[in-house]
């Protein structure tokens, strides 16, 4: 099993997080020391959460360049449903982040499904109109820190068993969707409908179904990130997580996700996630300006994928071997 | 197997070719008819400076999608146009610096944007990997590579006459922009339709595994592409620059989305192999008129964005639905 | 041998189908016993791969009656096919490269925990024991499937079959990829198969598979049913006439070989992994046969002729000159052109209509400084659509709506436009119907006529042995032997790709 858990890909994707870390702790020693590592991983937990998401429509030949967009709509919807009633429970927020970020995703799916139109499409036209639409809503106006309830702040800030809510909801969700990929029927038929639609078919997996279900499933992720993107800086604004779809994307990326579909594990995306997340840690530390984190993660993408086209690549067809063997 | 005497006529009434006008009278239409709205719903529309206006609305965006649109019909895609352009902008203001003149200027952004093609290009062609991710990669990379230069701070201090690329006046209303716009618009859809260049770039979009096997050179060919999109990102970081004036590393965030929207409400197909510029001129058109049309009527800019998605998933969608009911009808 | 059965097992009775402007299949009907394999035959297009979809579940029928043993149902669906036990073994088995050979076997009917999970573990114990049944032990259940062979990835897909249970197997083409010896374990195969009691429908264009293993024949023509029965009963010239409506035995056009001096000299010729010091002449007017086994390189041979792949020794020489190849289109200039194997990836640009297909190459000749003049490419086009007697409604019409045999008649005629001196053509008839077979045969014998050297690469034996002046045979990469017309005999050829010629 754990064999199986760490592919070549990712045990060189850990290594070299280990060889980083390593690096910027020579110097300064405190970096490795586990309450740090605890807040990068907490940092990075929305990163990681969304990036789980992004993987399973990924895997189906999919992409959803949304997500920040539903992200930033769900995360304005909850903030002004606390802003209006303080009263309403912090789980009941919770719940109606995912229903609504879920709801987002499925318009995505069914559009994909239903009507047939390119995923790339869909998601580029719904994430203008998702944006625009919080917009709308909120009339332009922020929700400021003033206007949240301390329950809506400071719930995912609490810590359970000495660990912060925040880094729970990612350590639940990467369980949760290493579990669904790898143990239930709908997860292999989400590999499955990736490495080969038209067996998917034949096999009895309806494709069309499947890609709607991973949209549902990215849209319900982005709507938690919301709440938590939101009660973590505690601002709303139309301008929350501008771009940041891309971030996203890197991580899978780096994280061996195949773009063309149905390669990648739930262990890579993680560590993609990390990998990015160390980064941006660790340029302070150092003293480089954070402005060369945009730059050194476009590096290490393009990085990643020239890796990962190397491993993938098809050597030609060895027929003078065989015929040494015989 | 000699000759038949049976001919095979060169098209029927219902050709190919005609098949293909319809999406571009579908986008005249749509764009009429916005022009119309916005005419009733504004006193202020019909104006000859406020529509010279309009056209500094798209004219930046549709450079680049004139040669977007050719990349996506090659099959493959490049998101870091707009990335290309902060990266130009910032090499103009780091050359200002040094005193350089507006010429210069110029060549230095169109050897910049050149750099920035090639390079995604030379990713895409020579190591064979997937354009929309390498183009994600150096979409980072190059707005990176502005903001290491730039940080938080601005260059500002172009030449006088560097204003004239993005503020000037070729004739009475007619804008130096619009007239590069109409010029590339030409250019575009004449090497697009009418050369041999363009044919290939159809072929290799349908299939270009049989394009190879009929001796075109696919790699070369898409990486020319690849050149093109950063040429053409150089001009309109050029006109972006002289309209406001100053370079920040955060300059035109977010136009990939916005050009490739152009592309595909253009009618050309995502997945590569068909297209026509007339669609993009329309769409681009479509885009300008709708942005600038809500903003007439004081409606922000972040909700015109949601009119531009709907338009987009809308035009896609509406044929699809079209011809299912149409079938539905018939059986 | 075959123990008459009253009661079919499945059967299909007045089915219809249409499409827009085609109606595929017309009222036929097909009946599949337990124990025994009945072939479908019929020519492309006679309804053969839509009846397959209807089987599967991926088209409904407009009308008829689908049954399984006397019980009326609908397939819906896919997964309803699936859920009755029907599957179906495809040409190049469609299953799932990057997954496992145990959940290749098992997707969609997984064995489950208590809790509702995957249960990996018995996974892996079921694919083995099923695995064993079939006596195929050696397939490791958590190897990737894409480390298999094609013969093994077949294995793994009647495995699959059997874990299901299924009732019906439909083998669609699946010998299609293999070589001699894969066939013969596939026939093993489907006698274990049988003995299990399923009830096989089995497609294939050759006769002697189907007179091999076949127990009973359904014919389509034209989409509808035109006689069935049993193999016993019949003979392959009663099945073709059956199947073309008339009688025609597979003849090749006579020629009188009258041989130039050679064109084409290739010497030494050598790639790191495919093949290895390739030695031969071509002369003008020849058609030079290539026979070997699946994957014994002749193809790649080919792709290195044609520019395609890069050769690390060896010399090419076309009428003398030496010649340097390092993309197609070096080749194309040198007047050698390549007709390849898979005609929808490789072959025809899909989408462009037909016109746009056959200048794509010679588009230097009729555009002006690389300007387009469509008058021109009309010319051109239609000069050589008709002279290969392509059937069209029109030129600009998409050539992905033609007919098996008229793309490949357009991918010829793309060719003769550059006015080749040596055209190579890749497995020029398969998977066309005999009628465009007679047609591409008649052509090659009078391209060679005309002056032209041609280059078959053919896996059909009759193909090689009618219309080559001499075949080479490879074998594991490398020239095994060479045949001269006197003394082209099939045992000979076939032991010599095999590689038991000296014994």
């Amino acid at each position: 099993m754990v064999k199986k858990l760490f592919t070549t890909r990712e045990a060189w994707l850990a290594l070299a997080l280990v060889v980083l870390i390593g690096a910027v702790t020579l110097r300064f020693p405190a970096f490795a020391s586990p309450e740090n590592l605890g807040q990068i991983f907490n940092d990075t937990a929305i990163l990681v959460i969304l990036a789980l998401g992004q993987m399973s429509v990924i895997l189906t030949r999919s992409i959803d360049l949304s997500m920040a967009a539903n992200l930033c709509l769900t995360g304005m919807v909850v903030a002004m449903v606390n802003a209006a009633h303080p009263e309403i429970p912090i789980f009941i927020l919770i719940f109606l982040a995912i229903a609504v970020g879920a709801v987002l995703g499925a318009i995505n799916g069914w559009l994909v499904w239903k009507v047939g139109i390119p995923p790339i499409v869909v998601t580029l036209g719904t994430l203008t109109i998702y944006r625009g639409a919080t917009f709308v809503i909120s009339g332009g106006a922020w929700v400021n820190a003033d206007e949240m309830s301390s329950a809506f702040i400071n719930f995912q800030r609490d810590h359970f068993l000495g660990i912060p809510v925040l880094s729970w909801f990612a350590i639940i969700a990467i369980l949760t969707i290493h579990v669904f990929l790898n143990h239930t029927p709908v997860g292999r038929a989400t590999y499955a409908s990736g490495v080969n639609p038209t067996a998917s078919l034949y096999a009895g997996i309806n494709t069309g179904r499947i890609k709607f279900m991973a949209f549902c499933l990215s849209g319900a992720i982005a709507g938690l990130a919301g709440y938590l993107w939101i009660s973590k800086y505690v601002i709303a604004s139309v301008e929350v997580a501008n771009g940041f779809e891309l971030n996203i994307i890197a991580a899978c990326v780096i994280g061996g996700v195949s773009i063309s579909g149905g390669i990648g594990s739930v262990a890579g995306t993680v560590l993609g996630a990390l990998f990015l997340g160390v980064i941006s840690n660790a340029l302070p530390v150092i003293n480089v300006s954070p402005f060369w984190q945009m730059a050194i993660s476009g590096v290490a993408i393009l990085l990643a994928i020239i890796l990962n086209a190397r491993s993938e690549r098809h050597t030609g067809r060895i027929i003078l071997k065989k015929a040494e063997n015989t | 197997m000699s000759l038949k005497s049976k001919i095979i006529p060169d098209q029927l009434a219902s050709g190919w070719i005609r098949q293909r006008l319809t999406w571009e009278m579908l986008l005249f239409c749509i764009a009429i008819a916005i022009f119309m709205a916005n005419s009733l719903a504004s006193p202020y529309f019909l104006d000859a400076y406020s529509l010279s206006d309009l056209t500094f609305n798209f004219c930046e965006k549709a450079l680049i999608a004139f040669a977007m649109a050719m990349l996506i019909i090659s099959g493959e895609i490049d998101l870091s146009v707009a990335a290309t352009m902060a990266l130009c902008s910032t090499a103009m203001g780091f050359a200002v610096q040094f005193g350089l003149n507006t010429p210069s200027l110029v060549t230095v952004a169109l050897i910049v944007g050149l750099l920035c093609g090639a390079f995604n290009g030379a990713l895409v062609t020579a190591l064979g990997l997937p354009s929309i991710v390498v183009t994600i990669g150096t979409m980072s990379l190059y707005r990176g590579l502005s903001f290491i230069i730039l940080g938080d701070q601005a260059y500002k201090g172009y030449p006088e006459d560097f204003a004239f690329f993005g503020q000037g006046y070729v004739w009475w209303v007619i804008s130096f922009e619009f007239v590069l716009f109409l010029f590339f618009a030409l250019l575009y859809g004449w090497v697009l339709h009418k050369t041999s260049f363009g044919r290939r770039i159809f072929a290799i979009g349908n299939n270009s595994t049989a394009a190879l096997y009929s001796g075109i050179h696919v790699r070369q060919i898409k990486f020319v592409l690849f050149c093109l999109t950063g040429i053409m990102s150089a001009i309109a970081s050029i006109l972006l620059t002289s309209r406001l004036g100053s370079t920040r590393p955060s300059l035109a965030q977010g136009y990939e989305l916005e050009a490739i929207t152009m592309v595909v409400l253009g009618g050309v197909v995502i997945t590569g192999g068909a297209g026509s510029m007339t669609g993009v001129v329309l769409a681009a058109f479509i885009m300008g008129l709708v942005t600038f049309g809500l903003g007439l009527l004081n409606v922000p800019g972040i909700v015109m964005s949601i009119f531009i998605g709907l338009l987009l998933i809308a035009t896609i969608a509406l044929p699809i639905v079209w011809q299912r009911i149409s079938w539905l009808a018939k059986t | 041998m075959i123990a008459p059965q009253q009661h079919p097992l499945f059967e299909l009775e007045g089915i219809c189908k249409s499409f827009p402007g085609v109606k595929a299949l017309d009222h036929v009907s097909l009946k599949l016993y337990a124990g025994q394999v009945t072939a479908l035959i019929g020519e492309n297009g006679a309804g053969k791969s839509t009846l397959v979809k209807i089987l599967t579940g991926i088209y409904q029928p407009d009308e008829g009656v689908i049954s399984i043993a006397g019980e009326a149902l609908m397939l819906t669906s896919p997964q309803e096919a699936f859920r009755r036990g029907i599957t179906a073994i495809h040409q190049e088995t469609v299953l799932f490269d990057d997954l496992s050979v145990a959940e290749n076997i098992y997707l969609g009917h997984a064995p489950r925990n208590q809790i509702g999970l995957i249960d990996w573990k018995k996974m892996r114990e079921l694919a083995r024991t099923v695995l064993q049944r079939m006596r195929a032990s050696h397939i490791d259940p958590d190897a990737p499937l894409k480390n298999l062979s094609i013969a093994n990835k077949h294995l793994v897909a009647v495995a699959r079959a059997m874990s299901i249970d299924a009732k019906i197997v439909i083998l669609d083409e699946p010998t299609a990829a293999l070589s001699t010896k894969e066939i013969g374990e596939l026939y093993e195969l489907i006698a274990f198969l049988k003995s299990e009691g399923k009830a096989l429908l089995f497609i294939s264009h050759k006769f002697d598979e189907i007179f091999g293993i076949a127990d009973r024949y359904t014919v389509f023509r034209d989409g509808a049913l035109v006689g069935q029965g049993l193999i016993a009963e019949t003979t392959q010239s009663d099945l073709v006439k059956l199947m073309v409506g008339r009688a025609v035995g597979q003849v090749f056009p006579v020629r009188n070989a009258e041989l130039g001096a050679a064109i084409l000299k290739v010497e030494g010729l050598s790639h790191p992994t495919e093949f290895d010091n390739i030695s031969f002449e071509l002369r003008r007017g020849e058609i030079l046969g290539f026979y070997g086994l699946v994957g014994a390189g002749r193809s790649e041979v080919m792709h290195a002729l044609f520019g395609l792949t890069k050769t690390t020794s060896g010399h090419i020489s076309l009428e003398d000159q030496p010649l340097a190849l390092h993309a197609p289109s070096d080749a194309i200039k040198a007047g050698i052109v390549y007709v390849p194997e898979d005609r929808g990836h490789h072959g025809i640009v899909s989408g462009l209509p037909i016109f746009m297909n056959i200048t794509l190459p010679s588009l230097k000749k009729t555009s002006k400084a690389g300007i387009l003049r469509l008058r021109e490419e009309f010319a051109l086009a239609r000069r050589f659509a008709q002279r290969l007697d392509v059937r069209a409604a029109s030129l600009s019409q998409d050539v992905a709506t033609l007919s098996g045999g008229n793309q490949q008649k357009v991918v010829i005629a793309k060719w003769l436009a550059t006015q080749p001196k040596i055209i190579i053509l890749d497995e020029p008839t398969k998977g066309i119907d005999i009628g465009s077979k007679a047609a591409v045969h008649e052509f090659m014998a009078e391209l060679v006529a005309h002056g032209l050297s041609v280059i078959m690469v053919s896996s059909e034996l009759p193909e090689i042995l009618g219309m080559s002046d001499r075949v080479i045979v490879m074998r594991a990469g490398k020239i095994a032997e060479i045949f001269s017309r006197p003394n082209l005999h099939a045992e000979t050829l076939v032991k010599a790709a095999a590689g038991i010629g000296t014994w």
